[in-house]
């Protein structure tokens, strides 16, 4: 692996996104939107709760770390992305350049546009809504690296899809993190979905996150075994993203796809 | 047709090409071309539409696997050391422009990366001077006109002091004027700077004016091979237009017998 290539990739992400107030606002647009909806809606409901019970961590600690992950996937995805709306592969590929030199960066780009739209909603939501992440203490370093590596296992498979499926597929991956978040248990514990839910939800890693969160905030006993069980699907996801990903490289390759992709010939 | 004197220990055949063939279920795209490429030589690859000429500068590019055959880049096989035989080739072709939402500058400079460029910031500068591009240094790819797309996209394509270089219908936009620059650049770049280049073209007069060599391609074989400037007259044709426009509609079968 080389680095001249990979910064290649990233710098080719910062020229974009420098020169374009579309491409920067988004960053932390949505998810600020997002963190201003929920922290007056917690609010409202710990004014209804009358004390008993404090929403903030558990909703608007979920809703910031659910974007967290929704931010990382979209962003290895749309640096894919805008090799496919610019028509780009057969330039990019035509180069020494090597799929996994490829793919680390994106997922650097990825990181580095994530953590904006972080600490947008960090200091949101703590400055204006109270959210303190002090009752999960260093627990939020695995909880948000488990939702980390997910995302961008998503992301290299949503990548993956478009690759295969045509730039009219982008509309298919876009919704996948919605598509994920009734199974993984957001808001609610997994035991309040049907069996076969729950047994997809036992799949995905950030399960094992959310579920981890609400007991660490109740102040329950901390399955440190769940969450290890979720950071190696996690890196299993990712592996198999990979290996995914490098199939259909292989496949576009052999059969033409990627010297004709275009949204005509592909989709 | 030019010698190929020996320049240090760099091979002299830049490109080789060997038993390539490309077929898509029943349909034969490629079928058994063989040929090589030299330094400081400028083959064109020439064959009506459909003949297999973009398959053939795909599979060279490795953008498209082969069926069969090989593909050695500087005496590199691509499809042992993909990265390593690339990294002594380039290309430029009008199907496929550089991003037009970077500007001249940051298109080279992010492909200057991928290539692994020594030394970017100098040779970016050098190109733009090399090219007439300073002026334009700032503007967005997209938003530049056909000729000057073609400039940007050349200076991408030597960006690596390519071994090999790879044209596929370079002067295909361009107005009479600005085409016979980019030939007289695209000559310079092989008889100066030492490189072998594969050309395609639909265009003869250019053809017989750049080209050391041609390989006359027709539903994925080569039918004919040579200079052409004498090519015309051995097969009893009076232009190389007149033999193109026969070849093309030649039966594959005895493609040369009434030539000959």
């Amino acid at each position: 692996m080389r680095i001249k290539p990979v910064a290649g990739i990233l710098l080719r992400q910062f020229y974009l996104i420098r020169g374009s107030p579309v491409r920067s606002l988004p960053m932390f647009a949505w998810v600020a939107i997002d963190i201003v909806v929920w922290g007056f809606i917690t609010r409202y409901l710990n004014s209804m709760a009358a004390g008993r019970f404090n929403y903030v961590p558990s909703l608007l600690g979920a809703v910031l770390m659910w974007d967290f992950f929704a931010r990382i996937m979209q962003g290895v995805s749309t640096a894919f992305l805008e090799d496919v709306w610019s028509r780009n592969f057969l330039n990019l590929f035509a180069t020494p350049l090597t799929i996994s030199e490829y793919i680390l960066g994106l997922v650097i780009t990825s990181v580095a546009t994530s953590m904006v739209g972080l600490a947008v909603m960090l200091v949101l939501a703590m400055a204006v809504f109270g959210l303190s992440f002090f009752s999960l203490g260093t627990l939020l370093v695995p909880f948000l690296l488990v939702l980390f590596a997910f995302g961008i296992a998503l992301g290299i498979l949503a990548s993956a899809l478009v690759l295969r499926l045509g730039p009219a597929s982008e509309w298919l991956v876009w919704p996948l993190p919605a598509l994920l978040s009734p199974f993984v248990g957001v808001f609610y514990p997994l035991a309040t979905l049907p069996r076969w839910m729950q047994g997809v939800g036992h799949l995905l890693p950030p399960s094992y996150v959310f579920e981890g969160m609400r007991q660490a905030l109740a102040g329950r006993p901390f399955s440190a075994a769940g969450l290890a069980l979720g950071a190696a699907l996690a890196a299993l996801d990712i592996l198999l993203a990979g290996y995914l990903f490098a199939r259909v490289f292989r496949y576009a390759i052999r059969t033409g796809l990627l010297a004709r992709y275009s949204a005509e010939s592909a989709a | 047709m030019s010698a190929h004197p020996p320049d240090g220990d760099l091979p002299s055949v830049v490109l080789s090409v060997a038993g390539l063939c490309k077929s898509y279920s029943h349909v034969v795209a490629v079928h058994e071309v063989s040929f090589d490429v030299h330094r400081r030589e400028v083959v064109g690859l020439l064959g009506p539409n459909g003949a297999g000429k973009t398959t053939t500068i795909n599979m060279i590019l490795g953008v498209l696997s082969p069926t069969a055959g090989s593909v050695r880049i500087g005496g590199i096989d691509l499809a042992r050391e993909r990265a390593r035989a690339l990294a002594g080739a380039n290309f430029s072709a009008v199907y496929a422009p550089l991003p037009g939402n970077l500007t001249v500058t940051e298109n080279l400079r992010f492909f200057g990366l991928v290539y692994g460029i020594p030394r970017l910031g100098d040779r970016v500068g050098e190109l733009l001077r090399q090219f007439d591009l300073e002026r334009l240094r700032d503007t967005k790819c997209g938003l530049l006109s056909s000729g000057e797309q073609t400039r940007v996209a050349l200076a991408k394509a030597v960006l690596n002091r390519p071994r090999l270089l790879l044209l596929d219908e370079p002067t295909a936009s361009l107005d009479p004027a600005a085409a016979q620059t980019v030939r007289a650049r695209i000559r310079g770049l092989a008889v100066e700077g030492g490189c072998g280049i594969l050309w395609t073209s639909h265009n003869m007069y250019e053809v017989e004016e750049v080209c050391d060599r041609v390989l006359f391609l027709s539903r994925g074989r080569i039918l004919l091979e040579g200079d052409p400037r004498r090519l015309p007259r051995e097969h009893g044709a009076a232009t190389l237009e007149e033999l193109f426009i026969r070849l093309a509609r030649e039966p594959l079968a005895e493609p040369l017998e009434r030539a000959g």
